[in-house]
Formats: C-alpha cells, sequence, structure tokens
C-alpha cells in the first residue's frame, strides 16, 4: 500500500493560502496588466512577501525549505488565476533562484539567495540567443578571462525577469574556451544588474504573459570579477540541462493551473448561459466538453505530481519532467481551446479572461523547450 | 499579553450542501475553512500580539479534521493551539461550546488578557457562543466589533448596532467578537506554513478539563434537516393583451395571493 495521493496538511493549507492570494490580489488586476503590458513591481513584492521565492531554498538562505511537490502546487494556484504571475514565480524559482541555490558557492549564495527570496531582487537566466533557441549547444556569447575579470560579449533574448524594476542579477550562459573534444566550453557567470557592458531592454508586442518581464541583452565588453563563475569552468551546459529539467516541471504546473483556471471558468458559464431556454450545461455537447477536460486535467495532474514526486525523492525524473511540461501545456491548449468555444463570441472578448488563457497557453509550447523538443527528450530515455 | 483567539471549522462558504441518508447535513467531500468572522479573530489576535507583544493561544472545539484549520492559524502566525476532541462533544450546541471553552479558558488557560471570537459562525448562524462564552467568564464583549484599540490594560471598540455604530471603552480582561471590516485577514506565508508544522497544537478530552458528559449535555437537538424547495419554472403567458392581463391578474390573485 505505498501508493499514497494524500496531501500533506501543509500541502493542503499551502494551496488554500496561495489560492486565497491569487483571487484577492491578482484576479482583480491580471486583465488590465495584460491591456497594458505592464510589469507590477507591487504584485512581484506581494508575492515576495508571500514567501512565493525560494520556496525550494533551504532557511539558512532565506527560503521555506519546501518539498518540490508544494512548489508546484504553488505555481499552480497562481496559474490558475494569471498566466504572467505565474511566469514571474516560476522562472523566479526555477530559472533564476534554482542554479544559484544549486550550483553557487557558499559566498554567491549568501550574497544573493536572501534577497532572492523575498522577491526584493529577481534573477533571470540569459541562455536563448537570437540564433540559438531550441539548438543552445550552440550558442555564441563568449566570456574571456582577462587577468581576474571575464569580459563578456555577445546577446541574449526572451530572458524573463531580467529587465524588471527589480532585476538585481543576470545568469550568462557563455562560451569560455573549447573542450579537448574541440567543442565549445560553456560557462555560467553571474552578472550583477547594472553592470556597464550589459544593456537590458525590455520587450513588448508580445501575444502572451504580457504582465511578465521579457528581455533582450546586448554585451558589449562587459567586465565581472573572475569569482563570478557559477560552478565550476565547463560545467555551464550541464547546469543548463539541470535547470531545465525544473523549469520543466514549473512550466508543466503553469499548463496544469491555466487548464484548471479555463475549466473552472468555462463550468460556471456553461451555467449561467442560457441558451434554447436551458443553461448550456444542459446540452450534451457542452456537457461532453467539459468531461473531457476535466479528465484530461485529472491526467496531467497526475502525471506532473508523480514527476515532481521522483525529484523530491531524488530518483531520475528527467523523462517525466519532459514528460509532465509536453502533457500539461498540450492539455492546456485543448482545454483554452474548449473553454473559449463555450463561451462563444464573448470568448474572444478581453472582458472574459478564457481570452487571456487562451493566448497565454501558446508559451508553453514552446518556452523552455518546444514540445518537439520534450519529444525528443522522451524518445531519447526510450532507448535506455 | 496573553491572547487568546476561538474559532470554529465550517463548511466552505461556495460548498453544496447535501443531506446524507441519516437525515443529517453531510460533510462528504466537504472543503473546511476556518469559519470566515473567525479569521478576523485570529487576524486581529495576531495584530495585537505584534504591536503589544505576548503570545498567541488559538482553541477550538471539534473532530479530528478541525486539527487543520487550527494549523492554518498557526501558519498565520499564532503560536500555539488547542482542540477539544470528545466523543460526548459529537453534537454539541451553542451551550455545550460555550462550557467547554469557559473551562478551559477559566481553569487550564486562565490569565489571558484578551478572548477573541468571530461574531458568529457561517454554518448555523446561531451567534450564541461569544455571548455565553462572556457571560460565563464574566467578562465584558465589545460584540460586532469592525473596529479596536489597547492601550493601558483599556480598549476602544467600535460596534455595529441598529441604524449605526457606536464606540465603546472597556477595562481588559474582555471579550472582542469581530465583524466584517475590523481587519484584513493576511494568507499564511509559506515560511510560516514551515514554521507551523513545529508549533504545540495540543488535543483535550473532556476528561483532561474536569468535564463529563452530563456537563456538555445538548439543550438544543437537531431534529432533521430539508434542503429549500428547488425553484419552480415560471409561466409564460400568451395570447390578446387583454386575456393575458386577466389571467395575470387572476393568478396573481389566486396562485400567488398578492392581490
Amino acid at each position: 500500500m505505498a501508493l499514497n495521493f494524500d496531501m500533506t496538511e501543509e500541502q493542503e493549507i499551502l494551496r488554500k493560502s496561495v489560492r486565497g492570494f491569487a483571487e484577492r490580489e491578482i484576479a482583480p488586476v491580471a486583465r488590465e496588466l495584460d491591456a497594458k503590458e505592464e510589469f507590477s513591481l507591487e504584485l512581484t513584492l506581494k508575492m515576495g512577501e508571500l514567501g512565493l521565492f525560494g520556496m525550494f531554498v533551504s532557511p539558512e538562505y532565506g527560503g521555506s525549505g519546501l518539498d518540490y511537490v508544494s512548489y508546484i502546487i504553488a505555481v499552480e494556484e497562481i496559474a490558475r488565476v494569471d498566466g504572467s504571475q505565474a511566469a514571474t514565480v516560476a522562472a523566479g524559482n526555477s530559472l533564476g533562484i534554482g542554479p544559484i541555490y544549486y550550483y553557487g558557492n557558499d559566498e554567491q549564495k549568501k550574497e544573493w539567495l536572501p534577497r532572492l527570496c523575498t522577491g526584493e531582487i529577481l534573477a533571470g537566466f540569459g541562455l536563448t540567443e537570437p540564433n540559438a533557441g531550441s539548438d543552445a549547444g550552440n550558442s555564441k556569447t563568449n566570456a574571456v578571462l582577462d587577468g581576474d575579470e571575464w569580459v563578456i560579449n555577445g546577446s541574449k533574448i526572451f530572458i524573463t525577469n531580467a529587465s524588471a524594476p527589480n532585476t538585481g542579477v543576470i545568469i550568462v550562459q557563455a562560451v569560455t574556451g573549447k573542450r579537448p573534444d574541440g567543442r565549445p566550453e560553456m560557462s555560467c557567470i553571474l552578472v550583477p544588474a547594472g553592470t556597464p557592458g550589459m544593456e537590458c531592454r525590455p520587450m513588448h508586442g508580445k501575444m502572451m504573459w504580457r504582465a511578465s518581464n521579457t528581455t533582450e541583452i546586448y554585451f558589449s565588453d562587459c567586465r565581472v570579477p573572475a569569482k563570478n563563475l557559477l560552478g565550476k569552468r565547463g560545467a555551464g551546459f550541464h547546469q543548463m540541462l539541470a535547470t531545465l529539467d525544473g523549469g520543466r516541471l514549473s512550466i508543466g504546473a503553469m499548463g496544469l493551473g491555466g487548464a484548471q483556471g479555463a475549466f473552472e471558468k468555462a463550468l460556471r458559464y456553461s451555467q449561467e448561459r442560457i441558451q434554447f431556454g436551458r443553461p448550456l450545461f444542459d446540452f450534451q455537447a457542452i456537457q461532453f466538453k467539459l468531461a473531457d477536460m476535466a479528465m484530461e486535467i485529472e491526467l496531467a495532474r497526475n502525471l506532473l505530481y508523480k514527476a515532481c514526486w521522483l525529484r523530491s525523492n531524488n530518483r531520475p525524473f528527467s523523462k517525466e519532467a519532459a514528460m509532465g511540461k509536453l502533457y500539461c501545456s498540450e492539455v492546456m491548449g485543448r482545454v483554452v481551446d474548449q473553454a473559449v468555444q463555450i463561451h462563444g463570441g464573448y470568448g474572444l472578448m478581453q472582458e472574459y479572461d478564457v481570452e487571456r488563457f487562451y493566448r497565454d497557453q501558446k508559451l508553453l509550447e514552446i518556452g523552455e523547450g518546444t514540445s518537439e523538443v520534450q519529444r525528443l527528450v522522451i524518445s531519447r530515455s526510450l532507448l535506455q | 499579553m496573553k491572547i487568546v483567539a476561538c474559532i470554529k471549522q465550517t463548511f466552505d462558504t461556495e460548498a453544496k450542501i447535501a443531506i446524507g441518508g441519516d437525515g443529517q447535513i453531510s460533510d462528504e467531500g466537504v472543503n473546511l475553512i476556518v469559519n470566515p468572522y473567525d479569521e478576523f479573530a485570529v487576524e486581529e489576535a495576531i495584530r495585537t500580539k505584534e504591536k503589544d507583544g505576548g503570545e498567541v493561544v488559538v482553541v477550538t472545539v471539534g473532530g479530528d479534521k478541525a486539527q487543520e484549520a487550527l494549523r492554518y492559524c498557526l501558519a498565520m502566525g499564532a503560536d500555539r493551539a488547542i482542540l477539544v476532541n470528545d466523543p460526548a462533544l459529537a453534537k454539541a450546541d451553542s451551550r455545550a461550546v460555550a462550557v467547554t471553552l469557559a473551562k478551559l479558558l477559566s481553569e487550564k488557560e486562565a490569565g489571558f488578557d484578551i478572548v477573541f471570537t468571530g461574531k458568529e459562525a457561517v454554518d448555523d448562524g446561531a451567534a450564541q457562543v461569544p455571548a455565553q462564552l462572556a457571560e460565563r467568564l464574566d467578562l465584558p464583549l465589545a460584540n460586532v466589533a469592525t473596529a479596536l484599540t489597547i492601550s493601558d490594560g483599556k480598549a476602544t471598540a467600535t460596534r455595529e448596532i441598529d441604524g449605526g455604530s457606536e464606540d465603546i471603552e472597556f477595562a481588559l480582561p474582555a471579550m472582542v467578537g469581530a465583524q466584517k471590516g475590523l481587519n484584513e485577514v493576511r494568507y499564511p506565508s509559506l515560511p510560516g506554513i514551515m514554521k507551523a508544522k513545529r508549533k504545540p497544537l495540543d488535543v483535550l478530552s473532556l476528561a483532561d478539563l474536569g468535564l463529563g458528559a452530563d456537563d456538555v449535555a445538548v439543550k438544543v437537538e437537531m431534529v432533521s434537516a430539508e434542503l429549500p424547495p428547488a425553484r419552480q419554472a415560471g409561466q409564460r403567458l400568451t395570447g390578446e393583451v387583454d386575456e393575458v392581463v386577466a389571467k395575470l391578474v387572476q393568478l396573481l390573485k389566486d396562485e400567488a395571493k398578492v392581490i
């Protein structure tokens, strides 16, 4: 009888707390922030106050010391209400805090983590480049050691939380030399916000996550101390892969939470909207849509929680993380599609939240490894 | 300051009410929460401690599940919690709860400065416990309070009364029954949730309090429960205006009996 689907008491309380917070603080402003394409420092700080940053970080560095399932529940509950704020939290934890917590030395952790864990500052993870998306191993940004300083040149794009009003530091993956096998040596380097030679520009005109901060970064002879190297020289590629494995769980949580939110809105609307003298829900065509949505969400939740459980228990979780990310984001795709369909013409209007959910979903099939890359990761694991 | 907050675990306000096979309200699959008015009480208790120092003790009478409600309050920032859980209290009425809490607060937890409760619980809506408990503890009660200030062992509260509000001043120790508006309730922070795991939560039986089943014998018993009648579908009258009006008047007289 080892199989157990019960949540712990802390996980139950956490879900209640984050859900209540999201409904009270985020829901009333989400639509307007999306329309204005505006990052909210105020909300970010409130989320920090609640403890939404540094959830899995140990208390000695200012975190909450929660397990991975709890972290994913928190992201899920924010995403149930708004994708943009969930993006700020998921990227803040998995991509910003994660690498520093897992690969930083004690000095780097003490310097950055306490402020990152309160939300006072955010960290961006600079991986993707204009010509290196899925092909991340082919990134060109380089760092050369000059005396006791790294000199960085190149550019990054689509970096979350890298030009917010409270961005404190960027983790930059750069080519730092050549490996004996002739392939590029990758390393991660911490570049504090405001370092001369690094220019961070917010990107606008986004289809989705419009209230989250997305950045393009240019480096021209940007100098940082040699000690800003994160972990070992040459470990950058491995750090990136491991970080993305964890990141996939939080993207999965965004898909799951977004699907749940859109489903609940569609279910409510189907009971309120009267056509042909009856609520929409009285029509089997609508009931069947909702039944399929509920079933797929249940499947998505079980898969994602299992992947988190594997991670929390220090088991291999790479395959399940890829499956969770892929399945949850595609389930949200099908759910938002049907949620808009159930809303009919109103579902096309910004006044109805499902319109935003419909747009916010698309990123999930692209960011942190496209759906195609997830299928590659899964299929490779089949022959191992 | 020693600050006490009394809470009750209730159904989620959005829960669908169903009558079980035994004719009683079924709690199967229902999401349980801290009674919203009691949340104001706990919040005010924590704020009072944050301002004046001291300790916040949260107490409740309930079954095993009530532990989660107490843990929630600990995660909000209360210091310790007490659950009185006894088979003899399974069908407790307001009086039984007041008797139990009064005994707990006058003996084991004596020496408090202020006791907060919600003005009522959202489930039975009886609003009996605050007044009965204050009477048994012989304390002044500022019920339906929307504002509170405490200084130098004295308190001033604004309370809702018919058609307005009144400000009252009273000495501590005292009781305050919280109304919506008293404060804005915080959500437990994630570090708070982790800390709550290690805070003491004591479970006491009636015997631990020196009470017997007779002391809490109910005076009020729920005989049966029924749901409000389902709303009937409306009638649509069609035809010539004169006919429809005549029919409508007749229906208003004979069926609706409003004219």
